[in-house]
């Protein structure tokens, strides 16, 4: 290959494009750009998510600025001929504004682009993450020399006191805090852990950092280790994030070869080396507790605190665990300084913070903003409004500890504070928007599902209390409840938010109770009127079929996937048998008549 | 039951499938010094060759890590992951995250079991099809998402359901 390259293929392969295709287009690249003698002159540079994974597969042309999104190879010998051969930008496949459909000629023209603000995820887009050379030329593991070769480790916990960094998984302890419990803690085996078992429905922003940058949580890793003498990582991984760990193993084994991870690095006397851990598909095990038991090989229980881990963790030595975000906070702050770091955001909630934008928004992926920015501007400039222009009803954040903010809060600037005030939380950052077609019990339900089949058994109010709280939901959903229920309900979500033994117990009965208080309304209308306002609950929902509107097409019969809609003898409408109809609405959604109608 | 990959790659005809996979998993187990600790990454290990952990494959590694069965089938059991029943050729993954799930995910749940005429959870007669559901499969910017076998189909729509299926069942 040439040393030089006239253009850079920046190709998006974070798993939402990975899942489009991205491989087959890169395949398809190679060849077309082989078959033009091309190969020398562009390289193609497979990098991590590059955000807005709704368009995938993405893949940004440098030093034209030119953005294509929703590649297919078919696309990709025109595309191949028209730009890199007649340098010609493939107008068809360029990226367009949601809003406005015009093609995005600049980063700083596009809302979802131009709002964020980028630390956490600076590489991600536009370094390989399988070559620890890009980062290196990133200024990677330039602040792990920096901390090695002229500070001491009070010099970086003060660093990492005076950035206001607060913990990025959920509670927001303040990460210098928690640095300086374990560095007083006695003993001289000490372990940190990474926390990567990004467990929330709905949040997949440490995924993306881990398959998109992984040698800069290994970097924030050994920092951390040298300033609280530890000399042994863990990075416990969800089993479901494959090519993250395959990422991981390779960033590991670079960083190694570099002598950027074992003995005496930078030949200051300091040894580190990290270990992955990988679960096996447990909730709970995001709890800390939890989580050291999963590392040890025990089922996934969390234990009582205190002791708490920094006294007594990972086989009975101190240990300290913070999340992927808040390590990748980590490097950016040692270079550029704790100061310029608490200058972003707002008093208390310093920094930046990484959102998983989803649901029914325009622009869905992952974005990276200044704390205490508004749920006004994600939605509806990031993410560029609701789809089909239907009405915002709530936004969920914090999955299934958290709650959900309606409409009349959508100003309020989004840290950690106000999201406690509106019953809500910051949480890991899974933002998931709303619109009038959900239901709001029916989404309270539904994480409640989600909590039943997690909990661990352990302690009672969890096990039982979820359990009887989902019984409670259902019978709302069905129009079987009564008005005493919502009070049962209530009483016992209190019970359950007292009485848990872990974060999972206290706070699973969040989304039920912010819904109970932001949509009473809504509760109300299954219980008196029975009726789901948003014909969601599927047992006050049936389809039928309006004689006097239907043309006789078939459309609704061809795209029922369980063939229950049929014609009557002897006439030209369709009609729906309801004994078979799982109410998918896919008839509804078809019609071009408005012919089916949804009560 | 399909025969996994690395017993392929093993020397079947000398020993048997059953004695190679055994010392497979007993020289993976090796290398990690036979630590119970090591004993999740182990079972996935041992999901991963015998296509699901049957009752001599967990009796096996509770006497070669000496941890008691009792954990063994605990572990085994604690874990989403882990299944003591074989699984079909294809596993369909619905992903129900929050996400998925409002756009949809419990439709094509109902569609997929209709198709398939099994329940969540359940395999198909013909051994083709195993219906499973995962809490976020972190695909949330393509929901709702489905997972088949290794391929991940996003924006699934109930009425695309035969379709996405037809392409497995002819292989």
């Amino acid at each position: 290959m040439a040393e030089f390259q006239r253009l850079h293929c920046f190709l998006c392969t974070g798993s939402g494009c990975v899942a489009a295709g991205a491989f087959d287009v890169r395949d398809k690249l190679r060849e077309e750009l082989e078959k033009h003698g091309l190969s020398e002159e562009i390289d193609i540079i497979d990098t991590g998510c590059a955000g807005l994974c709704e368009r995938g597969p993405r893949m940004n042309v440098w030093p034209d600025e030119i953005y294509y999104a929703q590649l297919q190879t078919k696309d990709i010998p025109k595309l191949v001929e028209e730009h890199f051969l007649k340098g010609r930008p493939y107008e068809p496949c360029r990226m367009t504004d949601t809003v406005s459909g015009d093609i995005i000629a600049s980063e700083m023209d596009f809302q979802f682009l131009s709002k964020q603000r980028r630390i956490v995820l600076e590489n991600c887009g536009v370094v390989n993450p399988e070559h620890i050379e890009e980062y290196i030329a990133r200024d990677g593991y330039l602040a792990l020399g920096k901390v090695l070769c002229e500070l001491q480790p009070a010099d970086v916990l003060a660093e990492i006191k005076k950035s206001g960094l607060r913990g990025r998984g959920g509670a927001g302890f303040p990460t210098g805090l928690k640095w300086q419990l374990l560095h007083d803690a006695p003993g001289d085996t000490k372990y940190i852990v990474c926390n990567a078992d990004e467990g929330d429905p709905g949040a997949f922003m440490d995924r993306s950092v881990l398959e998109g940058d992984p040698h800069r949580v290994i970097e924030a890793m050994a920092i951390k280790g040298y300033a609280t003498g530890a000399s042994k990582g863990f990075i416990y991984c969800r089993a479901e994030y494959a090519l993250a760990i395959l990422r991981l193993n390779i960033a590991l084994k670079q960083a190694r070869s570099y002598g950027l991870l074992g003995k005496n690095l930078f030949e200051r006397g300091f040894d580190f080396d990290i270990e992955i851990r990988v679960g096996a598909g447990a909730f709970v095990c995001g709890e800390e507790t939890a989580l050291m038991q999963s590392i040890e090989g025990h089922r996934g229980h969390p234990m009582p605190r205190p002791p708490f881990p920094t006294q007594k963790g990972l086989w009975g030595k101190p240990t300290s665990i913070n999340n992927v975000e808040t390590y990748a906070n980590i490097p950016w702050i040692i270079r550029q300084g704790g100061e310029a770091y608490a200058a972003i955001g707002t008093e208390k909630s310093k920094g930046t913070k990484v959102f998983a934008l989803a649901g029914n928004v325009r622009n869905t992926g992952l974005i990276e903003v200044p704390m205490g920015i508004t749920l006004r501007e994600i939605v509806f400039g990031i993410g560029g409004g609701i789809v089909e222009d239907r009405a915002f009803k709530a936004a969920q954040a914090g999955g299934p500890s958290g709650g959900c903010i309606p409409a009349e809060h959508l100003d309020t600037p989004l840290d950690y504070e106000s999201l406690t005030g509106l019953g809500a939380i910051l949480g890991s950052g899974g933002l998931i928007i709303m619109d009038e077609t959900s239901c709001m019990v029916d989404v309270a339900r539904f994480f409640m599902e989600f909590c039943v089949d997690e909990s661990c058994g352990k302690c009672v109010p969890c096990r039982a209390g979820t359990r009887q709280i989902w019984q409670l939901l259902t019978t709302i959903c069905n129009g079987e409840a009564v008005m005493e229920d919502l009070d049962r309900l209530e009483k016992l979500c209190l019970m359950m938010r007292d009485m848990s033994l872990c974060g999972l117990g206290m706070t699973a009965a969040n989304p039920v109770l912010s819904t109970l208080r932001h949509f009473r309304h809504e509760y109300e209308a299954h219980i008196k009127d029975k009726r789901c306002p948003a014909g969601v609950c599927r047992k006050l929902v049936t389809f039928s079929i309006a004689k006097e509107k239907c043309t006789g097409c078939g459309v609704c019969s061809r795209n029922c996937p369980v063939d229950t809609i049929f014609k009557m003898d002897g006439e030209r409408k369709y009609h729906i048998v309801q004994d078979a109809c799982i109410k998918c609405g896919s008839c509804f959604d078809v019609c071009n008549f408005d012919a089916v109608n949804k009560e | 039951m399909v025969q996994s990959d690395l017993a392929r790659e093993l020397d079947i005809d000398r020993f048997g499938v059953e004695a190679v996979l055994f010392k497979a998993l007993d020289d993976f187990m090796a290398e990690q010094q036979y630590s119970p600790d090591s004993l999740i990454e182990v079972l996935h290990r041992g999901q991963e060759m015998f296509g699901y952990l049957r009752e001599d494959v967990l009796k096996y590694v509770a006497r070669k890590l000496s941890v008691p069965l009792a954990r063994v089938y605990g572990v085994a059991t604690f874990y989403h992951l882990f299944h003591l029943k074989p699984h079909g050729k294809y596993e369909i993954l619905v992903c129900m995250g929050t996400a998925c799930y409002v756009r949809g995910a419990e439709r094509i749940i109902s569609a997929l079991e209709s198709q398939l005429g099994v329940k969540m959870g359940e395999t198909t007669n013909d051994g083709l099809f195993t219906l499973i559901c995962a809490r976020c499969i972190g695909a949330c910017g393509i929901a709702p998402a489905v997972k088949v076998g290794t391929d991940v189909h996003g924006k699934v729509e109930a009425k695309k359901v035969r379709r996405m299926l037809r392409k497995y069942e002819g292989k």
